[in-house]
């Protein structure tokens, strides 16, 4: 076995009174494809939540590549190189896509205490190339989020994961709302990370989603883990019996 | 050609440039040629920075997905903090930086408390705008403070640039102020976070946007604004009033609105604000000049608002009909 590339031990989160998280501990190795699944208020969201930044566990340990971490919030998990594609999509429609790929990281030409002026050729450039790397084609980089689809869009999240080189990729469930079509090129794209050397977390209420696409299943329940298997030790009849 | 016409009809400030326009050559007609002729132009360049001043910052705020209904309290804050101290004998330099402190510290206290309590920065601001105004009253003991002469530097605020100039010195500050926070909104990182937090507070926090700290900053340059606005008004009129810029907070909402600043930030301009605050002032001259009943005015900006903004929501419809791929 290689050395996991993120080490998740006794984590536990407590939400007024309501224990979300009991004591998970989990391995997550590099360029596997793991598929979080489980019923609402299982405490995926919650794990998600804390490995992305946007919460904080109330005990217990994260380390990445051997070290231990601590994430206050989303930009020290996204400094790590852990990037997380919402549901709801963590795009803003009023923006261009341009503005939107690099928001919190727009390129500077000069700055005075990190706020300074953005350099709009590079981040249009960088867009467009970002875009057509993860097989979308869009016209022009000053399109506003708003009119795009919802496969677009996450399209775009994805694209703008992808640009910032990150090491593991958060998918929490990325394919509500989507059509057939863009659903099918989401789990392709999910299929495809090990290539890129990328891992892939991938939360899905559907089964036959995360079968397609998957090595791994890690089943939640009640704020523990009750299944751990490989995609190929198991169906999705043992798991529904277990959530 | 369609991709233009769509930009076109997208362009936020659109509204306001077609009713600066209707409105010129109405009011030059209706008023034989008074309204454009040099004398009346000046004087309305003149009144215009003060209310434009305001209207950027709450334009700057509203695109930040807030509001700040205290700024004609503060408007009239900063100047009695700074004529208070004045009629003390402190010099001109300490007393005009406390008045714009006062002002900062307003929108700082907005800020942190609509932030910190999770309520809505209308009723924050509603609030701040009745402690402000009483604070203003407060401080002047009534009446309003004596100024020793010659204390005002009016050569740098007030004054026309030359004899017989179309522009007061106010006019500098207001365009230069206007082009800086227009570049900030439209160049830095710092106004790209300005739109998103404003645009989708869900998406800017999960991006790691400090959201709060961008907000309480936006409050911040909203008050300043106020303050120095109300200053130079105090300036040019040479006493401090306790009652100025009283229902000027709307005025500077309509403005903005006007402008094609949408009431659920995200979308705006600063440009647009202050197109807003131009057709304010113009309308306000042109009823006059028309020898209408001046009580008219607020009837007319009224309409004015509300025709705006289905103006722009009707053109931006029409601009997301026209399909170009995307």
């Amino acid at each position: 076995m290689p050395q996991p590339i993120i080490e998740i031990r006794d984590l536990h989160k407590w939400y007024s009174g309501v224990h979300a998280l009991k004591g998970v501990t989990l391995d997550i190795y590099p360029n596997e494809a793991l598929g979080l699944v489980g019923d609402n208020g299982a405490g995926k969201s919650t794990l998600i939540n804390i490995l992305s930044g946007t919460q904080e566990p109330d005990g217990g340990e994260i380390a990445m590549e051997g070290r231990p971490v601590t994430f206050h919030n989303p930009r020290d998990a996204m400094q790590r190189g852990i990037e997380t594609i919402y549901q709801y999509n963590s795009m803003v429609p009023t923006m261009t896509i341009a503005r939107n790929i690099f928001i919190g990281r727009e390129p500077l030409k000069y700055s005075v205490l990190g706020i300074g002026v953005m350099d709009q050729k590079r981040m249009r450039e960088a867009s467009i190339k970002a875009v057509a790397d993860v097989d979308l084609h869009l016209r022009s980089p000053d399109a506003l989020v708003g009119e795009l689809s919802g496969g677009q869009r996450q399209g775009i999240a994805i694209a703008r994961a992808m640009h910032f080189k990150s090491k593991v990729m958060i998918l929490d469930e990325p394919t509500n709302h989507l059509s057939v079509k863009e659903t099918a090129k989401v789990i392709g794209f999910v299929r495809s990370l090990r290539e890129q050397n990328v891992t892939g977390i991938f939360i899905s209420h559907n089964m036959h989603h995360v079968f397609e696409c998957c090595d791994r299943i890690v089943a939640m329940a009640r704020g523990e883990i009750v299944l751990d298997k490989r995609v190929g030790d198991t169906s999705i009849d043992e798991i529904s019996a277990h959530l | 050609m369609k991709r233009l016409l769509k930009l076109f009809l997208d362009t936020p400030e659109l509204t306001g440039v077609v009713f600066l326009v209707a409105l010129t050559i109405w009011f030059q007609i209706g008023t034989g040629g008074l309204f454009l002729n040099a004398q009346n132009t000046q004087g309305v360049l003149g009144l215009l920075p003060e209310t434009g001043l305001v209207a950027i910052g709450v334009t700057l705020l509203m695109i930040c997905g807030e509001f700040d209904l205290s700024v004609g309290s503060v408007f009239a804050l900063a100047p009695m903090v700074m004529a208070v101290l004045l009629e003390q004998g402190l010099p001109f330099a300490p007393a005009f930086a406390a008045g714009l402190l006062a002002a900062a510290a307003i929108g700082l206290l907005n800020g942190v408390l609509t932030i910190r309590f999770a309520i809505p920065s209308f009723i924050t601001t509603l609030g701040m705008m009745f402690v402000a105004r009483s604070l203003t009253v407060v401080i002047s003991g009534g009446f309003p403070p004596l100024l020793p002469p010659g204390v005002l530097p009016k050569w740098l605020f007030v004054n026309y640039l030359y004899e017989g100039s179309m522009f007061r010195m106010s006019f500098l500050w207001f365009v230069v102020i206007a082009v800086l926070v227009s570049l900030l909104l439209s160049r830095t990182n710092f106004g790209n976070w300005v739109r998103a937090t404003g645009g989708f507070l869900p998406a800017a926090q999960a991006m790691g946007i400090p959201t709060q700290r961008v907000k309480i900053v936006c409050f911040i340059i909203c008050s300043v604004l106020a303050g120095f606005a109300g200053t130079i008004q105090v300036m040019r009129l040479g006493a401090p009033l306790p009652s100025i810029g009283e229902g000027l907070e709307l005025q500077a909402v309509a403005a903005a609105v006007i402008g094609g600043t949408s009431l659920l930030g995200g979308v705006g301009t600063i440009l647009g604000g202050i197109l807003g605050a131009v057709l304010i002032r113009i309308i306000d001259n042109g009823l006059v000049l028309s020898r209408v009943d001046a009580n008219w005015f607020k009837l007319a900006i009224g309409m004015l608002t509300i025709l705006a903004v289905i103006l722009n929501a009707w053109l931006s419809k029409r601009a997301k009909s026209i399909k170009v791929e995307a």
